[in-house]
């Protein structure tokens, strides 16, 4: 008896003492790297002039705070523009672009733009994937008439391609950022 | 052994030299294992070739007996024979203990006593080994299921989480052969690392009247034991073969075990189950594959009064999750929601891709233990735990065959347990255990850690002690203390340590600000108090009352800490609080029963109060880049539980049996007096069975499962804005599922094989009716039905 109770005592100082005696290296920090943090739509007029830039930044990706969303200007009536969009993830530095990701993996994901009620505008994809299927992260834009409006971009990731818009392309939802935009 | 007994009486029959030869010898026999006394017991004196036996006071007078050496060989038809050499000097008193175990180990007369009872005041509910060998390719999820007052938390078909009256995760303690598993179980999403074909018996305790294993258990103790191995020559074996149509997958188990007369014994078991995708009756459900292997090893020596036991055991799941169940926020949640059918629809495969789980968890134990004349039995164990988790999400670019989740938690365990008789009617069970865990996250997932880096340290002491009154009442009360500690490496993103405040409340833990997270190091110690007051009263012929008091205290597990960000699996961002204390349960449970071969029942009402009760509830929408997510915040209130279980049967005739089950749970958050989140509906299970041993020990049974709608739920429906209408629209999470009603029929047939091997032959069909439903508790109702019809053939040989 003495003997076990000795010897569980020794198996247990052991254990505790061998667990204390841990090193104090701070364990790593992780950088997301997937996150997206910063979607940033620049619309140049092709005739010329001061690109608007749509911006919705996320520095904590999905910690507590809400983006912050930017419209530098309205467009103008009758404009047409080239759209380029830029996604960044801007937790690590440099920032990584995730642009060139999704272009690498074009047949994995889409670009759709979906236009508000009130909002009076035609866009149309103008780079595509290998098969053809449109990507959008390039696009035009056509400024129609004066009004305002919601424009919202969604990049799927994985969707069914071909597909005839938002309705029935499937995947997962990777990006969804709704801009109010003026025509005038 | 018995020949060894003769050899002695042989040899002795020398020394016994005439004399003074009216000595008498007299005492008592009893059992080894928990000193009941032997009735009928047969001493026989070498030489002299006297025989008495036992009176039913287990007592026994041998007259005539000269001074001098004697050898008798003591037996009792339920007991190894014995040898036993007394020296008699006058009247002598001695007493014998035999090994009362030939009876129980033989699992077809006596079934299930070959296992302890493991609290004597709550009514234990057992699955037989003839009960689980029907599960064979299932789990163990499912075979807890069969009982009352159990469902599941399913995510899928295939990650099955028992639910123990309305609770489960951290609530529900698994212990297996002695070992309480670690593996992460906090996750509503991660199902008990056990492989059903090695569990021998298993133990379901509604409560945490068991302070031996722990006194956490606020919704109850799950004991898994692997089968016992007799103390004889023999070696036997088994192997199991079972086939499903859905999911067209297999399960092959085999077991073999060589005991000896001596008391080692070894026993090696090995299970391999692969299935490929489910279906559902209407469709398949793309990514539920699963593939298991297991492989478990058991060693050791069990003499009458000490004993040492090695056993390992490694269980390696691989489980897909659903395709289409994974979204990218609350819109995709909506498209999913309103689909009739999963958006993802691939052909079956056998191919397990993300999202998907794969789980490691090794086992080792060393147990010993040696009884000691006046003290009890006094064991020692030790154990070692390394589950390995890893979670692959779908993702992009170089990381698209990285884990997103990889979590390694190592943990020690020393006990130290004093089972004790008192006296005669009066056990007491004493223990200490120690235990250190170590849980590391792997940063090169480059996904923040789900659960940080932590060392954990807990150290236990229990006391349970019964009285036996009388025949009728048993008493028994018990304590138990437990103190954990937690040493937690935690980076916090910057934006939450300030929005929770933290920065003012805990500004002393911060290690190191980097950019965007503050690491911390965050120091929690618990202090946790158990109890249980319980009796039994036995009366008529065969009833029984049990009536049970107990209080469980547990601390909050690392998740309900430390979540902060989105959780990809369940497309919710999940928010912890540093801040919780430990949750009390109190609970109070009856149970009434009547045993009896014709007609038995039992009655178990209870009532489980839960002081800071951790719950998980929705709070608010929060906009990402990525698009809107709910989110999910725990938080501490007061909660009641209230619910009956009942088991019936009734035999109508010699062979044919009907049996019945109703269980009802209903539970509410006390402080906003509202129904609480995923309670099991009603349910009620119905089946007939036919059972000939005379024939073939044939066994057709015919079973019905129906569940209700659960009718009281918290609403956490919420609005979402869809750009494509231009709307709002809501997110139905809430509304549970409809009523459903389910057939199964089961069947089996024994063979002789040959002359030593028993085959059974079974045939099953579950959801006979192909009924597609949606099964409340399922997290992945929103966007599939459950199972279809299965057809499963099972060939069992006995060796």
């Amino acid at each position: 008896m003495k003997k076990v109770k000795f010897l569980s005592t020794v198996v247990l100082a052991t254990l505790l003492f061998t667990a204390c005696s841990k090193d104090d290296d701070n364990p790593e920090p992780v950088n997301e790297e997937e996150v997206l943090t910063t979607m940033t739509v620049t619309l140049t007029p092709q005739a010329g002039g001061t690109p608007i830039m749509l911006q919705t930044k996320d520095l904590d990706g999905d910690g507590p705070n809400a983006p912050e969303v930017t419209v530098s200007g309205n467009l103008t009536v009758g404009a047409i523009y080239n759209g380029v969009i830029v996604l960044l993830n801007e937790t690590v530095s440099p920032p990584e672009n995730i642009t060139e990701e999704v272009e690498e993996e074009a047949k994995d994901h889409q670009f759709f733009y979906t236009i508000g009620s009130g909002l009076d505008v035609t866009t149309e994809p103008s780079n595509f994937d290998g098969d053809g299927n449109p990507l959008g992260t390039e696009f035009t834009l056509t400024a129609t008439t004066a009004s305002s409006g919601t424009l919202t971009f969604t990049l799927r990731h994985l969707p069914t391609k071909p597909n005839t818009g938002l309705g029935d392309a499937g995947g997962e939802t990777d990006i969804a950022a709704t801009f109010n935009v003026t025509v005038q | 052994m018995r020949n060894y007994a003769f050899l002695i009486l042989l040899f002795s029959s020398i020394s016994s030299i005439s004399q003074n030869c009216d000595n008498t010898l007299s005492g008592t026999v009893t059992d080894l294992h928990d000193g009941s006394l032997l009735i009928g017991a047969t001493l026989i004196v070498a030489g002299t070739e006297q025989a008495v036996q036992t009176d039913f006071d287990g007592k026994f007078i041998i007259p005539n007996l000269c001074n001098g050496t004697y050898s008798i060989q003591v037996s009792h038809p339920y007991c190894l024979t014995k040898g036993f050499t007394v020296k008699i000097s006058g009247n002598t008193t001695k007493s014998f203990k035999l090994e009362h175990h030939l009876e129980e180990l033989n699992q077809i007369t006596v079934e299930g006593k070959a296992y302890s009872i493991k609290s004597k005041t709550i009514l234990e509910n057992t699955i037989s080994k003839e009960e689980l060998e029907r599960f064979s390719s299932g789990s163990l999820g499912d075979a807890l299921n069969s009982l009352s007052g159990v469902s599941s938390l399913n995510t899928g078909n295939t990650v099955i989480k028992p639910l123990i009256n309305g609770l489960h995760s951290s609530r529900v303690v698994i212990i297996n052969n002695g070992v309480r598993m670690e593996d992460q179980e906090w996750g509503a999403e991660h199902a008990p690392s056990i492989d059903i074909n090695s569990v021998g018996n298993l133990t379901l305790i509604k409560g945490a009247g068991a302070l031996q294993y722990s006194g956490d258990a606020v919704g109850g103790v799950i004991v898994v034991e692997a089968s016992k191995v007799p103390v004889k020559d023999s070696l036997y074996g088994k192997t199991q073969f079972a086939a499903a149509s859905n999911g067209r997958g297999s399960s092959l188990t085999s077991q073999l075990t060589k005991s000896n007369q001596n008391g080692w014994y070894a026993s090696v078991q090995g299970t391999l189950k692969r299935f490929g995708d489910f279906e559902a009756p209407d469709y398949v459900l793309s990514n539920t594959g699963i593939f298991e292997r297991n492989a478990s090893l058991n060693v050791g020596l069990n003499r009458f009064d000490y004993g040492i036991e090695a056993y390992y055991s490694l269980f390696k799941n691989e489980i897909g999750i659903l395709r289409a169940s994974h979204v990218g926020g609350a819109q995709d949640q909506i498209r999913a929601i309103n689909s009739d059918r999963p958006l993802i629809i691939d052909d079956f495969t056998y191919q397990i891709n993300a999202p998907r789980q794969n789980v490691t968890h090794h086992l080792a134990r060393i147990k010993g233990f040696k009884r000691f004349e006046n003290l009890g039995k006094l064991s020692l164990q030790y154990d070692f735990q390394r589950n390995n988790r890893l979670e692959f999400d779908i993702r992009r670019g170089a990381n698209k065959d990285n884990a997103s989740v990889d979590l390694q938690l190592d943990t020690h365990t020393l006990l130290l347990d004093l089972d004790s008789h008192l006296t005669d009617i009066i056990t007491l069970k004493t223990g200490v255990t120690a235990k250190y865990q170590n849980n590391f996250a792997d940063p090169t997932t480059g996904v923040r850690r789900l659960i940080p880096d932590y060392d954990k340290y807990d150290l236990g002491i229990y006391a349970v002690a019964d009285y036996r009154l009388n025949d009728q009442w048993l008493f028994e009360v018990g304590g138990r203390i437990d103190y954990t500690s937690m040493d937690v490496f935690k980076f916090y993103r910057t934006s939450f340590w300030e929005a929770r405040n933290y920065d003012n409340l805990f500004p002393e833990i911060v290690v190191q600000v980097l950019d965007n997270q503050v690491l911390t190091n965050p120091q929690l110690n618990f202090y946790n108090g158990s109890g249980t007051l319980g009796a039994t009263y036995s009366f008529g012929a065969d009833y029984k009352l049990f009536v049970n008091y107990s209080i469980a205290s547990r601390a909050p597990n690392p998740s309900e800490l430390f979540s902060e960000g989105l959780h990809h699996s369940a497309s919710r961002i999940e928010l912890g609080d540093l801040s919780f204390n430990s949750e009390i349960g109190h609970k109070a449970s009856l149970t009434f029963q009547r045993d009896n071969d014709i007609f038995s029942f039992s009655i178990n009402p209870y009532v489980n109060t839960i002081s800071d009760f951790i719950v998980i509830e929705p709070t608010e929408i929060q906009q990402t880049v990525r698009g809107n997510f709910q989110v999910w915040e725990y938080r501490q209130t007061n909660a009641q539980l209230l619910g009956v279980d009942v088991d019936a049967s009734y035999a109508f005739a010699e062979n044919l049996k009907f049996t019945h089950q109703f269980s009802l749970v209903k539970g509410y958050d006390r402080t906003r007096d509202e129904p609480l989140i995923s309670l099991p509906p009603v349910n009620t299970q119905n089946e007939i069975v036919y059972q000939n041993p005379q024939f073939k020990n044939i066994r057709l049974s015919l079973q019905s499962e129906y569940n209700f709608r659960q009718n009281e739920y918290p609403n956490n429906n919420f609005e979402v804005f869809i750009p494509e209408t231009q709307t709002m629209e809501v997110v139905d999470l809430s509304t549970p599922t409809d009523a459903y009603h389910l057939f199964n029929f089961n069947s089996s047939i024994d063979f002789r094989a040959t002359e030593k091997a028993i085959l059974t032959v079974g045939f099953k069909i579950t959801n006979l009716l192909n009924t597609s439903y949606r099964n409340y508790l399922n997290r992945l109702r929103y966007y599939a039905d459950d199972l279809g019809r299965n057809f499963l053939l099972n060939f069992k040989i006995n060796y």
